[in-house]
């Protein structure tokens, strides 16, 4: 349980911006470039947007990749420092499984907050191309514990499926099909009622990529096409999950003294936490949810918490940033957020763990709407379209997850959208949140195990 | 040297020959090459040990803390709650399904035993949970609170999939 007064986040650090960012398009398989020259072009594209930005200005560099199996190269990062022609400056590589890309944003906010250096880059790439799907998947099961885990099928969309059929369990079953007698069948008709909640989220996701050149997997769907997918793991189909990429994305951060020199746009980095879980699903307690200042213990008092059905990695994270980002009310305050929605099931639950609405309320959260961008025609009839756009670049179910890009790629997205430039970034201002004052970026790793929350504020 | 324009040809290709050229969108010429890599690990078990010599006797062995009394399913030879250190503890054979779910794809290693059952086991009285696989029992029959009862490989490969369990009614 986190202490009401932490010690890292007292307001005194220096404010951190962030003032430029650069993204490759997420794709199957890039052979035309390798990592050093992905990051290369995120790297140009985002100096190109403030000019007055030289080499030169940036003091240090934070690089993120996840997989020394995808890469095959120990120090991948070096290279990457090397071919932008950035040595002998201060450098390292930043990785934690999934959440890499909101670590190394963390990392760079935490090089300028300290006062160390005026200008951090913040880069990320993945190159998962390099093997065949089933043998990425292998590699992405590594990073559960290999001894008591990996051995018993080694999948991670295995893993979230085991974690949204207790969802699905605690929040449908024991309530909206409470009345059922049939254990089983209640069970069934819990489950299908969830489907088509993911396929709704699977199908607004591949909406709203259609207007984000960026993204992998831009497609029109119906909810009726989406609940067809292949199955991979019950009850989670092709369409509900994210596929492997190769991509980079980059990011430049600035302190108060130099950003306004680089852009008249920055966006400040208002608030930062992070939290953590056990490795093993096996291991997660059944206690009590870390609660927010404005929740009573009250509401969640026959939960067992996180069980394997919630992040507590998730909802630690987003109270320690809402607290230093003085947030107390989640679902008015921000105008939007982008979250690791790596499935459809994690995109439900961490609305809750966010706080967006309470823990059991996702699902109809979701099929209400909220999430949902305004103005935009998903094929559905939605009661409250637009109350807070989640994913409105796609999330990582169709813009595409290159491990240690994904994060930096929604810093990227979340940076250009409080600047109000989607229109100048995308071609196309389609996915524009009209006047964005507050985003928060989530970036997740296995299984819940570690997750960052950051908080971003339009300053113009 | 063979040449493709669809990445997925050049993919093939190199299985057969070890070398092909794709062609991007861009019109450059990219030389791709196949690249092997194995290695076999010095694997100790150490502290966990036990767990796994349990299996190969018919034994599930999970720990209780000696100082706070939490009982763990998995083996922790120190407390998450309080750091004290852990007895082994045998585990119950029979347990209830906490959660469940079919796989109908996988990582390379497991993909001809597709469709497989994962489940995660509470046991009565014990704090946290055992993940393993399902065996003899259809997407259709699985339930959550479901009895299940643990079943041992007869001859053990040391891996905590010498363990699955079976329905139990
Ligand atoms: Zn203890």
């Amino acid at each position: 349980m986190l202490r009401k007064a932490s010690g890292v986040l007292t307001g005194k650090q220096r404010k951190v911006y962030l003032i430029a960012g650069g993204v490759t398009k997420f794709a199957k398989a890039h052979p035309e470039m390798d990592f050093r020259l992905m990051v290369k072009k995120a790297y140009d594209y985002a100096m190109k947007d403030v000019p007055k930005l030289k080499a030169k200005d940036i003091d240090h560099t934070r690089i993120s990749y996840f997989s020394d199996h995808f890469a095959r190269q120990l120090k991948a990062a070096s290279m990457v420092q090397d071919f932008l022609g950035l040595n002998p400056k201060d450098s390292r590589r930043i990785e934690w499984g999934g959440a890499t890309g909101g670590h190394c944003i963390q990392a760079g906010w935490e090089t300028i907050a300290s006062g160390r250096g005026d200008v951090c880059m913040a880069a990320g790439f993945e190159t998962m191309s390099r093997v065949e799907t089933w043998k990425g998947n292998e590699f992405i099961a590594l990073a559960s514990d290999t001894n008591f885990d990996y051995p018993n099928g080694g999948f991670y969309t295995g893993y979230y499926a085991l974690m949204v059929q207790r969802h699905i369990y605690e929040f449908l079953r024991k309530r909206k099909f409470a009345d059922v007698r049939d254990e089983k069948k209640a069970q069934r008709m819990a489950e299908n009622e969830a489907m088509r909640i993911m396929a709704m989220i699977s199908v607004k996701n591949h909406t709203n990529a259609l207007h984000n050149p960026y993204a992998q997997f831009p497609v029109k769907l119906a909810v009726q096409d989406a609940l067809k997918g292949e199955m991979i793991s019950y009850p989670l189909n092709r369409p509900s999950i994210c596929t492997m990429s190769d991509g980079a994305a980059v990011l430049m951060l600035a302190s108060e003294d130099v950003a306004f020199e680089y852009t008249d746009k920055p966006v400040l980095i208002r608030g930062v936490g992070g939290g953590t879980d056990t490795m093993r699903l096996a291991d997660r307690p059944h206690g009590s949810v870390p609660l927010f200042p404005w929740e009573d213990e009250a509401t969640y008092e026959s939960l067992d918490y996180p069980g394997v059905h919630s992040f507590r990695a998730g909802r630690s994270a987003a109270i320690e940033a809402y607290r230093h980002a003085g947030i107390k009310d989640p679902l008015n305050e921000l105008s939007f957020v982008e979250l690791h929605d790596a499935y459809a099931s994690s995109e439900i639950q961490t609305y809750e763990d966010l706080g967006l609405c309470r823990y059991g309320e996702g699902y109809d959260f979701a099929e209400l709407g909220h999430p949902f961008m305004k103005g935009i025609d998903y094929g559905m009839k939605l009661e409250h379209q637009g109350t807070i756009p989640v994913n409105p670049s796609g999330g990582l179910i169709a813009s595409g997850h290159p491990v240690g890009a994904t994060g930096i790629m929604q810093g990227v997205f979340a940076l250009w959208q409080l600047q109000g430039t989607i229109g100048k970034h995308f071609g196309d201002d389609t996915q524009q949140v009209h006047d964005a004052k507050l985003g928060l970026i989530h970036s997740h790793a296995g299984t819940g195990s570690s997750v960052t929350v950051s908080i971003l504020e339009a300053v113009r | 040297m063979k040449k493709f324009e669809r990445f997925r040809d050049v993919m093939d290709e190199i299985k057969k020959s070890g070398a092909a050229i794709y062609k991007s969108p861009d019109g450059s010429d990219n030389l791709v090459i196949l690249y092997p890599y194995s290695v076999s690990y010095v694997h100790s078990y150490a502290q966990d040990s036990r767990f796994f010599l349990g299996l190969a006797e018919g034994k599930l062995l999970g720990s209780v803390c000696k100082e706070c009394g939490h009982k763990y399913a998995t083996p922790r030879s120190h407390c998450m709650e309080c750091g004290a250190e852990t007895d082994w503890l045998e585990l119950p054979k029979e347990g209830r399904v906490h959660s469940w779910t079919t796989c109908y794809f996988g990582s390379e290693e497991f993909l001809k035993e597709t469709p497989f059952n994962l489940v995660l086991v509470e046991f009565e009285g014990v704090d946290t949970l055992f993940m393993s696989r399902l065996m003899k029992a259809k997407q259709d029959d699985i339930y959550i609170g479901m009895k299940v009862r643990a079943a041992f490989r007869k001859k053990p490969r040391y891996l905590v999939s010498d363990v699955y369990f079976e329905p139990a009614d």
